[in-house]
């Protein structure tokens, strides 16, 4: 068994209450934060934990705190960013749901760290319930005192809010986020200035994932040097990944970071093996937005090493064998999957997904998903494999936000490990008609039913 | 489906009441960051739809202009500017769900309800859409019906939703 940070008691039955949630510690760093320790003093932990932000940058969330503009009289906020919508990823959901207060705790350590007043939590339309659950948890530790005036008697105040987005998985890119928690269209800011000098309403803002919030906990209550203990080389901690595809236990699993891939593919304490003990042919590691690899450069890297998840090795190899671990979204395919067909699901993503400010990643976005329409639909030519790559080529790195990266890069590492699959497409022409079922909101017309 | 304008776009005492602690939680002068969460709730008063006279009323409670409203209901895909069937079904077509079977379930439901993606029963009772990755992809296949998640789809757990539904004159709600 693994070490667990984060999920220990997730299973006790009313965990998800105050009472059983402080039964079991809960609010110990709050109380130690508070209590014992100075703000700077709580950055410091942070800091030699070694933390990186869980979002999908994997940003050391020690330094990014340590950026934090303090002009004296202007407020600071912290905004949790549990927008959650990157494709294959789902931990976010399972840590609120199960066990609300962990995150509720984290945003008032972090706060005090921060000199926040107030603090956001976004969360994504679609978790309404969610949402709910987290608003009750609220209104627990405003009765309890653990939010409000005087917490702890240690005079530091603090209110935390839920704001429900509505539907935009741009919203998850954090300036997206800050725009859309004033009340705005979800377009990315420009960046600089970064949100630690002028966030939201061009406060110093911070922004951070649920499960980076949540991991400040262990990390106050154990101190940082006991966190980075746990863990391989610059990835520290554990790591909550989220397991779908096509294997037999599917779910969220906490892993202490360096896990050989091998084992939380087949070990039947995480994923169990692929359905039915078909054979492995892709993964998508990191959610849709990090490069797919084929089963034996997911298992070794291409020096023949064994590939672990974490931050470095699942690097290992830049883009020409590697990927990255990203949102630790994590989607498995075997080899009756076409993994054509699954990058068509993610360029229509990316389409329907993009914001619409820049022409690269407006025009690019769809140029793709309708030459993967048009490759499916048995029409392609070997000229729009080229046409595809030039495409991506063009969006990468030339737009406001990351989104446009994130659209290029799979179409990228597609092309590079699963030519041959394109031109088998293509070949194959006509008899595969492989677009059972087709629908764009943005104007492609739906082809016939057959 | 009909479009019914004449009703009266206004809410009642408690909802405005809800409202209004919505509207606190911001700073002063930042009471537009309110905006999201009521249109939320205007969807769900107000027939599931967002129509121009309801965008307006919300407009006149945060004292923004209407093209502010308007700006942010058309930008964000939970908000619906033309008319729903009672019951909006939502199928999560991404990845995971795809490989899983989503594709079925869609065409299975289209079958069903004899209506296409993006359409409402003649009776507007359901309208059926399609959407990106709602972070069920561990349970997937999966389709959401206002707040609730049906997970772990099966064509026989579909028939039985919808007939279930049917049968009770279903309506999904957010708020
Ligand atoms: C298109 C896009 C979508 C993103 N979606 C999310 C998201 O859903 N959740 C998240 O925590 N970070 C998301 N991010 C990353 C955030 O911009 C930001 O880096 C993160 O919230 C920082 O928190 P962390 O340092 O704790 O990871 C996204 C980034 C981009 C470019
Ligand atoms: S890269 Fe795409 S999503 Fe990001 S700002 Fe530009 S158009 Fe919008
Ligand atoms: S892919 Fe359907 S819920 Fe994530």
């Amino acid at each position: 068994m693994g070490k667990k940070l984060l999920l220990e008691h997730v299973d006790v039955p009313g965990i998800n209450t105050l009472s059983v949630y402080r039964q079991k510690g809960g609010y110990a760093s709050v109380e130690k934060a508070l209590k014992t320790m100075t703000p700077e003093a709580v950055v410091e932990e942070v800091k030699t934990s070694g933390l990186r932000g869980r979002g999908g940058a994997g940003f050391p969330t020690g330094m990014k705190w340590s950026f934090l503009a303090k002009p004296a009289g202007v407020p600071r906020y912290l905004v949790c960013n549990a927008d959650e919508s990157e494709p294959g990823t789902f931990k976010d959901r399972y840590l609120m749901e199960k066990i609300p207060h962990l995150l509720i705790e984290g945003m008032i350590t972090a706060s005090y760290a921060l000199g926040a007043r107030t603090s956001y939590i976004y969360i994504r339309g679609e978790y309404f319930y969610v949402a709910q659950i987290l608003e009750k948890a609220i209104a627990e530790a405003y009765e309890a005192g653990l939010l409000g005036k005087n917490i702890f008697n240690s005079g530091f105040d603090h209110d935390c809010y839920v704001q429900v987005g509505a539907g935009a998985y741009i919203c998850g890119e954090e300036t997206a986020l800050l725009e859309s928690l004033e009340g705005k269209r979800g377009n990315p800011r420009i960046k600089p200035p970064f949100p630690a000098v002028a966030g939201l309403y061009g406060c110093p803002t911070v922004v951070n994932n649920v499960e980076t919030i949540a991991a400040v906990v262990p990390i106050v209550n154990h101190g940082g040097a006991a966190y980075a203990a746990i863990g391989v080389g610059k990835s520290t901690g554990t790591k909550l990944i989220s397991a779908s595809g096509h294997i037999k236990k599917p779910g969220v699993y906490e892993i202490e970071l360096g896990v050989p891939v091998e084992e939380f593919i087949y070990s039947d304490e995480y994923c169990g093996g692929i359905i039915n003990d078909r054979k492995l042919k892709a993964v998508v590691a990191g959610g849709s937005s990090v490069p797919i690899l084929p089963a034996d450069l997911i298992l070794k890297t291409a020096a023949g090493e064994p590939r672990l998840m974490s931050y470095e090795s699942l690097a290992d190899g830049g883009f020409a064998s590697g990927t990255m671990l990203g949102s630790g979204g994590f989607i498995v395919m075997d080899e009756t999957a076409s993994v054509v067909k699954n990058l068509y699901t993610f360029t229509r993503f990316y389409h329907h997904e993009s914001c619409g400010q820049c022409s690269p990643c407006r025009e690019g976005t769809g140029w793709m998903e309708k030459i993967m329409h048009k490759i499916l639909d048995g029409d392609g030519t070997m000229n729009d494999i080229e046409l595809l790559w030039d495409i991506q080529a063009k969006i990468e790195g030339k737009t406001i936000c990351p989104l446009g990266d994130a659209a290029a890069w799979p179409v990228a590492s597609a092309i590079r490990h699963f030519r041959s699959e394109f031109e088998e497409y293509v070949r194959r022409g006509h008899s595969i008609k492989d677009v059972k079922h087709y629908y764009s909101t943005k104007g492609i017309p739906e082809p016939a039913y057959s | 489906m009909e479009i019914d304008q004449k009703r009266e776009i206004r809410f009642n005492e408690e909802t405005m009441a809800t409202v209004q602690k919505i509207i606190k939680r911001y700073p002063e002068g930042r009471e537009k960051s309110a905006l999201i969460p009521i249109l939320h709730i205007a969807q769900a008063e107000f027939d599931g739809w967002l129509s121009p006279a309801t965008m307006d009323y919300v407009a006149s409670i945060l004292n923004i202009q209407p093209i502010e409203v308007y700006e942010v209901a058309s930008f964000y895909s939970m908000f619906n500017l033309n008319p729903v069937g009672k019951c909006l079904i939502e199928v999560c077509r991404t990845s995971s769900c795809w490989l899983m079977g989503a594709e079925d379930v869609v065409r299975h439901i289209e079958k069903k309800l004899n209506i296409h993606v993006g359409e409402t029963t003649a009776d507007g009772q359901f309208t059926l859409k399609t959407v990106e990755c709602l972070g069920s992809c561990g349970t997937a296949p999966m389709m959401q019906v206002g707040h609730e998640y049906h997970e772990n789809l099966t064509l026989e757990k579909v028939d039985e939703l919808l007939n279930k539904w049917k049968a009770e004159g279903k309506r999904s709600r957010y708020c």
